[in-house]
């Protein structure tokens, strides 16, 4: 299918308002994806159709609802390419996937063993592993990153011995958009009898990730980042792991028999899945990835790519304008700052302007602290942003390099 | 001049701005006006939480006054410290505490006050009127 900017862009309602009196230039997609109207009409035939909850009922409604929420769990198996549906488990976002899985090498973790994270990630993904080192003395080790963004990989090599458990790295970073060689460190930390979860958050919308290709052990992601609603994500496991962890919480749906005497558990993914879900939220996602796959990944990146390509060079023009994070290796997502000028101070005349863009650490201190600034301009872009809007991008930011000049 | 007169001028001052633009602008020069602090004074515990941009608030009294210097590493911060520090400063903790805060929404920086803004407009009144309310107890 040929990609049609304008007829996409009719798709989301939301890019038709106005903010601050001028049309809305949206360029905070990293943070979070807009809506196209097939997932809002889909939660709204959910609700007014055939709301119920799932996996007990025998009566219709139910049906329906569980047979949906199931073909979304089947949709988002076929888009990651997992063995299994019963590897892809809901969770309520990426934070609660890692968490989940920090919460089951809790039990496994020893004193001495090691985890290795990234010096690029998200705070989402640091404190639950500092939590969890503190509960089992595990040690926790960081591979630094490079001035351009960029992972040392040597260092991460020399780090990798027997006591490493997990390593854990963002897919791509959120604060600069480098894409990491995950293949390489999946790799390497397998030879050494280590486990590896990825953070796809910042990757899903961009590219598609192959679980069984990278041969990930766990790999996560928010609904939210892929043009899908807030609240809902996925936890994909491999199937070996789902038999080794426990559950993560007690409750409904996640056993098999109860007595007062013993327990038995459910098997994977309702093992993991306490609780009536996000019922709604999951066959949304469904449709968001069905949505994508539709544009097309191939499409998708060649936009985004002449987008970021169109925008790097635009911004560079601009004098004392510098761009974090240079690696070839990147997604539509531009971090810079101006000179001396606070991020804020054009974040907030970017606002003025109807322009969103995300301003700060970006949740990811240790990288702002490598650089020595207090935060950068993000601008991040997404299939459905124009050259235009680019421009306006531009010439916004010159206007408050003259104010604050 | 009482603190009711010095929000009725703001208001007037802010009310002959055709547009942000300009309102921006004016913010932006009363930034860059603001008397700079004592670099010894920009230490951590003078830091308000809560602000994207780093603000310093120090305050100390002269007679029944209190006086409140600051500082920010964004001009727009600085142009409200500005804003609030000639509201607020060299006045009696009694006025601080009792003062109101509608003048910002009058005065159109209602946008400011915004929890998610995070640049601390709420943070530092709150932080401005704690201190009043020390001094207060400290003089009882």
């Amino acid at each position: 299918m040929s990609f049609d900017i304008k007829k996409i862009r009719e798709d989301f309602p939301i890019l038709k308002r106005k903010v601050n009196g001028v049309p809305l230039v949206y360029l905070d997609n990293a943070a979070t994806s807009q809506k196209p109207q097939q997932v809002i009409d889909c939660i709204v035939d959910y609700y007014s159709n055939y709301n119920a909850n799932i996996h007990r009922g025998v009566h219709t409604l139910s049906q329906e609802a569980t047979d949906a929420y199931e073909k979304a769990r089947k949709i988002i198996q076929v888009h990651f390419n997992a063995a299994h549906a019963h590897e892809v488990l809901f969770t309520s976002g990426t934070t609660e996937s890692i968490n989940l899985v920090a919460s089951g090498f809790s039990e496994i973790l020893k004193t001495g063993d090691e985890i290795i994270v990234s010096a690029l990630e998200h705070h989402s993904n640091i404190v639950p592993w500092q939590m969890l080192c503190e509960r089992t003395g595990a040690i926790l080790k960081v591979i630094p990153m490079n001035e351009d963004g960029t992972l040392q990989m040597d260092v991460y090599a020399s780090l990798l011995n027997e006591k490493t458990k997990l390593v854990f790295v963002n897919h791509i970073s959120n604060a600069l958009g480098i894409i990491n060689p995950i293949k390489e460190i999946i790799d390497a930390a397998h030879k050494v009898g280590a486990a590896v979860l990825i953070d796809g958050a910042q990757a899903c919308s961009h590219i598609k990730a192959d679980v069984q290709a990278l041969d990930v052990d766990f790999y996560v992601t928010s609904a939210h980042k892929m043009c899908g609603p807030t609240g809902v994500g996925i936890l994909y496991m491999k199937e070996d792991w789902g038999k080794k962890l426990p559950p993560y919480q007690g409750g409904g749906e996640m056993i098999a028999t109860v007595t007062f005497e013993k327990t038995t558990y459910a098997e994977m993914p309702h093992k993991f899945e306490a609780g009536t879900p996000n019922i709604c939220g999951g066959i949304a996602f469904g449709a968001a990835v069905d949505y994508l796959n539709n544009i097309g990944f191939d499409a998708i990146y060649k936009q985004e790519e002449s987008l970021l390509s169109y925008a790097t060079e635009q911004l560079l023009q601009i004098e004392g304008l510098k761009i974090y994070g240079v690696s070839p290796e990147k997604t539509s997502v531009i971090s810079f700052n101006v000179g001396e000028i606070h991020p804020y101070d054009i974040g907030t005349i970017l606002d003025k302007l109807g322009i969103a863009v995300r301003t700060g650490h970006h949740c990811a201190q240790p990288i702002m602290d490598f650089y020595c600034i207090p935060g950068t301009v993000r601008a991040s872009f997404a299939f459905y942003n124009t050259i235009e809007e680019v421009d306006a991008l531009v010439a916004g930011v010159k206007k408050a390099v003259m104010m604050f000049g | 001049m009482t603190i009711k007169e010095i929000q009725e001028e703001l208001i007037d001052e802010f009310a002959m701005f055709e547009d942000w633009m300009q309102k921006y602008e004016y913010m932006i020069d009363l930034g860059k006006s603001l008397p700079l602090i004592d670099p010894v004074l920009k230490t951590d515990d003078k830091l308000i939480k809560g602000c994207q941009s780093k603000v310093w608030l120090q305050s100390e009294m002269d007679g029944d006054k209190i006086i409140f210097t600051a500082d920010s590493d964004a001009i727009i911060t600085k142009g409200i410290i500005a804003i609030l520090i000639r509201v607020f400063s060299n006045q009696t903790p009694d006025a601080i505490v009792a003062a109101k805060t509608d003048f910002i929404a009058e005065i159109g920086l209602q946008e400011h006050l915004s929890p998610t803004r995070a640049n601390g407009l709420v943070s530092m009144v709150k932080q401005m009127k704690l201190y009043a309310i020390a001094y207060q107890a400290t003089n009882k």
